[in-house]
């Protein structure tokens, strides 16, 4: 993966890489737990994905600013700090401004600091991109998340409850088990195979790990 | 001309050299032949619905297999009966009262998801009618768990539902089972033929032993898995199964209910699914025994069979890879 030459690289080739290319769950399959943990519906997926949005273009900005003064060798525990930061300011935000919500996933805002996907994004491409691009990096990234995330938990609530954000779609006996943790490896499973299959029909890929590289 | 004449002399072909008539679709018919007598008595206990839910199952696995092999662009394989057993068997662990979307989404799951997904007969890594059935337990588990009560044929069009002998015993213990059964011998007589709630396909023991001697002696199975698993739970619910303390369980009642003998002799020697060694079939054996007394006596569930064979399929390629097989002409050293 190189990001050398990000000069001629647009904004929206950013954005679009984060989203498809390079996508944090179907292409590059890291973050899987809170994928898994919290998409048993959509409001929580996407909520969780709009936070991780959040910290990522935050964490992204900050870094590429501060890229000239870390020192290489202590960039990590520097990435660490930044991140802890910023997941902070979502958390108590989110305590602040959404009790019912924050009761709910509040746990895995704070678990948001270890997320690999935060800082696989700061390492390969912050720490050494300007802060524009880094921006898009972040936000592109972050809505690949949010994106993957809404896709799992349609499937997941819709299977598993029968709702749509909390709004009854199909009145038939649910399949509870779409909510339940093997629910979520069974639709996450599911999903990568068909955005692979994709992929390699259609665009002539090799498949999840292809693209990217972790 | 001398050439061609040493050639001859010394002929040497790849292995194998023995070959036999056996196919993978005779097997697989056969074994299934193997289930019709559990299945009769199912279908006599528990009326035309049982015929209903196991059809459902094979057309289910059938249309699932045909579906997924076309996509792929792989060759149609219908016809080597592996889909079929899998439906019949997933079939035979339903209860009677299924309806009609359990057995289709369940076979969906087995053949589809379990078996194709992973590469087709022979790549499963866990038996494909038990992922099945794992999936409806879990995912309907209200109506995976309401059984009938098994009628003298034909007139239950609105049957009761009741409790299965091991839900009995978990709830109110050996008092509660021989109020409904009566005394102990009729209690073992009713399991023995199958007179008893469950799933379909499971209640009939002598029929599942006649269809388990009908392999045994065809030698599509060893001894060995049913022997180990069995003896397993005999000991261990002697041992442990007893509220009076230790030795005082009861191993004939463990022995006779739920889906042991199903489970043991049809769905434990799965042959894609358990160790290849002797010694490895043994070990995989005595763990299902060991798990599915654990999950009887100790856990939520009544019945552990099922779980207790998907989680030593876990087990079976590291099994079979620490209990090798002796490589014949190699130094001591070299077979490390």
């Amino acid at each position: 993966m190189s990001h050398q030459h990000q000069e001629k690289v647009s904004y929206w080739a950013l954005l679009k890489n984060g989203v498809i290319k390079e996508n944090t769950i179907f292409r590059l399959v890291i973050s899987l737990c809170p994928a898994i943990a919290v998409t048993n519906s959509v409001r929580n997926g996407f909520l969780l994905g709009s936070a991780v949005l959040f910290v990522q273009a935050m964490v992204n900005s900050t870094v590429a600013l501060l890229r000239n003064f870390i020192h290489p060798r202590i960039r990590i525990p520097i990435f660490m700090l930044i991140i802890s930061g910023w997941v902070t300011v979502v958390d108590m935000l989110m305590a602040a401004y959404a009790r019912a919500a924050y009761k709910e996933i509040g746990l895995y805002i704070q678990i948001i600091v270890a997320f690999a996907s935060i800082l696989a994004r700061a390492e390969v491409f912050a720490s050494k991109n300007k802060v524009g691009a880094s921006f898009f990096d972040g936000l592109g990234s972050g809505l690949g998340f949010l994106v993957a995330l809404v896709i799992i938990s349609f499937f997941r609530e819709l299977l598993g409850k029968g709702t749509l954000v909390g709004v009854t779609i199909v009145p038939v006996k649910p399949m509870l088990i779409m909510i339940l943790p093997a629910g979520g490896f069974l639709v996450t499973g599911l999903l990568m195979g068909f955005f692979n299959w994709i992929d390699m029909r259609f665009y002539g890929g090799k498949g999840a790990g292809g693209a990217g590289g972790h | 001309m001398a050439v061609a004449k040493k050639e001859q002399e010394l002929l040497v072909t790849v292995s194998p050299h023995i070959r036999s008539d056996e196919t993978v679709s005779r097997i697989m018919w056969t074994v299934s032949l193997s289930l019709l007598p559990a299945f009769v008595l199912g279908v006599y206990f528990f009326g035309p619905k049982a015929v209903y839910v196991t059809a459902l199952c094979i057309i289910g696995s059938l249309f699932s297999e045909w579906l997924v092999q076309k996509m792929t662009g792989k060759e149609v394989t219908l016809s080597d009966g592996s889909a079929f057993l899998t439906g019949l068997l997933l079939g035979m662990n339903m209860p009677a009262s299924a309806p009609f979307y359990i057995p289709l989404v369940s076979s969906f799951v087995a053949v589809a998801i379990t078996k194709q997904l992973f590469g087709g007969i022979g790549y499963n890594i866990f038996n494909p009618a038990l992922v099945g059935r794992a999936f409806a337990l879990i995912t309907w588990p209200r109506a995976m768990t309401s059984w009938i009560e098994p009628t003298a044929a034909f007139v239950g069009l609105d049957a009761k539902t009741t409790a299965t002998p091991l839900g009995l015993l978990k709830e109110g213990g050996m008092q509660k089972l021989l109020e409904v059964f009566g005394d102990k011998t009729s209690l073992y007589m009713d399991l023995l033929l199958g007179h008893r709630a469950g799933s379909l396909g499971e209640t009939s023991v002598i029929a599942l032993l006649i269809g388990g001697a009908f392999l045994l002696y065809k030698r599509y199975i060893t001894w060995h898995i049913p022997f180990s698993f069995l003896t397993t739970v005999a000991v261990l619910a002697w041992v442990f199964g007893g509220k009076g303390g230790l030795f005082t369980g009861d191993p004939l009642l463990h022995l006779l209910s739920g889906g042991l003998m199903l489970g043991a002799i049809f769905m434990a020697t799965d042959y894609v699914t358990c160790p290849s060694t002797r010694t490895g079939q043994v070990v995989f054996g005595i763990g299902c025994g060991l798990l599915t007394i654990l999950i009887r006596l100790k856990a939520g569930y009544p019945e552990g069979v099922m779980f207790a064979i998907l989680l030593m399929n876990c087990f079976a390629p590291m099994i079979d890879r620490n209990l090798k097989s002796k490589v014949f002409g190699l130094k001591k050293e070299a077979q490390k």
